[in-house]
């Protein structure tokens, strides 16, 4: 056993040791380190990306393509089956898709956050938000794929963008806020709770028909057009369609958002101070 | 100056059935007594393995420390709690010095990476700073042998390669507490040589070493205290000669 003279020389070290930090404290050293691992997650969310496409033939062109057949094929045939002018159509649908596949990628991969990592957060301590940051970087990553086709569409239908693309850029700052505190918070349920996941897929995949992806509100009768208006995921979709298509979204849409981001990050500043610690018992 | 004290601490891994990490069962069980209702109470008793039982252990620089026990003693989680990955629920823990994990091969590994990708990411993953990584690129390389693989994607590597290229990456900067899990010893005789020769000419009398091996000769040459556990409890700890002997009247038992 540890000899005698050892035992009288820790029992000073103990006395002497600094009190445990509180969870809070450790909860907001998590976000700092997290980012402060920015070489680490930036480099992990490119090879994300990258796995993907990797010994195919067009490489990165893949995703940028394959959304440009989708919107390009989309406009022209709805437009046409429902009578409206494709300059005004095809944009709209562009951006509104490419904007609902980058909040619908992150809501659903945030059920992953940290299944995915299994294996590394059982092998080596890493600050939970840094899994967080490599999920949003990733979406973005694919995201500026899909917004070539934008680039492409915008140029040929004329779509008067403007200076409307720093409200655009501010709201995709929105967007990639939330992105964290939802990767968070549906991180810490979902690896706790494995049902999860599903419930979350089949909200996101009816609420893609229940909010105006595919159709404008302007469709709608004027009796139900305020209805979409209830709808949380249609005012983030405004908040960055609105200024790529050159117009400003109303105030409304401002207040919603920034609404749901405060409350979301004070419920996941809850849920993550608490259950941070579990995580790795629960993966 | 590396130092590591562990005092009480004891760990508990929840085992989850399927019904235990149901949403809506635990809603469920909210309103009904679960008592009440067997088919629902069935599956979801609140099974925990003590997986570490009032551990108290210190660790000073300079100490080579090797973790032998049983399958199931507790060994990975007394390294886990060492990583700082298992924050314990009772007990404290006080790491001075910058810990390195080797605890398993697999992180920064996509197959289709190339070796000097999953060595910059590996170097990453352990804190270490991209340029710090390129700087100490060729050495790694040689100490891996891995010549004109370094370009090649990993998914071509052998197991051989995969271990030097893990423990080279992980050791290209002196650790101040290097944390090894058993697959050190799973490598050919020619990994385990370098392994050594890295552990005692390179790394200095201010690092601490713990290793987690069934290999008790690989631990009588490397180490000089060893923590035997049993069943989540450190039953022994001293110098080597006397922990296998206790670990062996143990294994008798």
């Amino acid at each position: 056993m540890v000899s005698d003279e050892l035992v009288v020389e820790r029992h000073s070290d103990i006395a002497a040791a600094p009190p445990q930090p509180s969870q809070s404290a450790l909860a907001l050293k998590d976000l700092v380190d997290g980012f402060k691992l920015w070489p680490l997650w930036t480099r992990l969310a490119w090879s994300d990306v990258r796995q993907r496409y990797r010994r195919s033939v067009l490489g990165p062109f893949w995703l940028t393509i394959s959304m440009g057949v989708l919107v390009g094929t989309l406009g022209f045939i709805y437009s046409g089956l429902f009578r409206i002018d494709v300059a005004n159509y095809l944009p709209y649908l562009t951006a509104g898709f490419i904007v609902w596949g980058l909040i619908a990628s992150l809501i659903n991969e945030s059920c992953q956050t940290f299944t995915a990592g299994e294996q590394t957060i059982r092998q080596i301590a890493l600050p939970y938000s840094m899994y967080a940051f490599r999920l949003v970087t990733n979406a973005y990553i694919i995201t500026a794929h899909h917004l070539v086709i934008f680039v492409i569409v915008a140029v040929a239908f004329r779509v008067p963008v403007g200076a409307s693309l720093l409200l655009a850029l501010l709201g995709f700052g929105l967007i990639a806020l939330n992105g964290m505190w939802i990767a968070l918070l549906l991180g810490v349920i979902c690896a706790r709770f494995r049902d999860v996941p599903q419930i979350v897929a089949s909200i996101l995949h009816l609420s893609l028909f229940l909010t105006p992806v595919f159709w404008m509100p302007e469709q709608l009768p004027s009796d139900r057009a305020a209805l979409v208006r209830l709808n949380p995921l249609h005012h983030f979709l405004e908040l960055v369609r609105m200024p790529l298509l050159g117009t400003t979204p109303p105030s409304s849409t401002w207040l919603v958002v920034l609404g749901i981001t405060v409350g979301g990050i004070i419920v996941t500043s809850l849920v993550f101070v608490r259950c941070r610690r579990r995580i790795a018992y629960w993966i | 100056m590396a130092c590591i004290e562990l005092s009480h601490v004891s760990v508990e891994l929840p085992v989850f059935s399927a019904q235990k990490r149901s949403l809506r069962r635990a809603i469920m069980g909210l309103g009904t007594g679960l008592n009440s209702d067997s088919r629902i109470a069935e599956g979801t008793s609140d099974i925990c393995v003590r997986a570490l039982v009032d551990v108290t252990l210190n660790f000073d620089h300079g100490d080579r420390i090797g973790v032998i026990g049983a399958n199931g003693a507790g060994k990975t989680t007394l390294l886990r709690v060492l990583s700082r990955i298992y924050e314990p629920p009772r007990g404290t823990v006080q790491i001075d010095g910058r810990i390195t994990s080797l605890l398993d091969l697999s992180i920064g590994i996509h197959p289709e990476n190339t070796g000097y990708e999953t060595i910059l990411l590996r170097g990453l993953h352990l804190g270490q700073s991209a340029r710090t990584m390129r700087e100490h690129m060729d050495e790694i390389v040689d100490f891996a042998e891995l010549g004109g693989f370094i370009g090649m994607p990993v998914r071509t590597y052998s197991a051989g390669m995969y271990f030097r290229l893990a423990f080279a990456a992980a050791t290209c900067i002196e650790p101040e507490i290097l944390l090894m899990d058993e697959w050190i010893s799973a490598g050919d005789a020619h990994f385990v040589q370098k392994v050594e020769a890295r552990l005692n000419r390179f790394l200095s009398r201010s690092s601490i070493v713990v290793l987690a091996s069934h290999d008790l000769d690989l631990i009588a040459r490397i180490c000089s205290k060893v923590v035997v556990l049993q069943e989540g409890r450190a039953v022994f700890f001293g110098p080597v000669k006397e922990a296998t002997e206790r670990y062996a009247h143990l294994c008798e038992q």
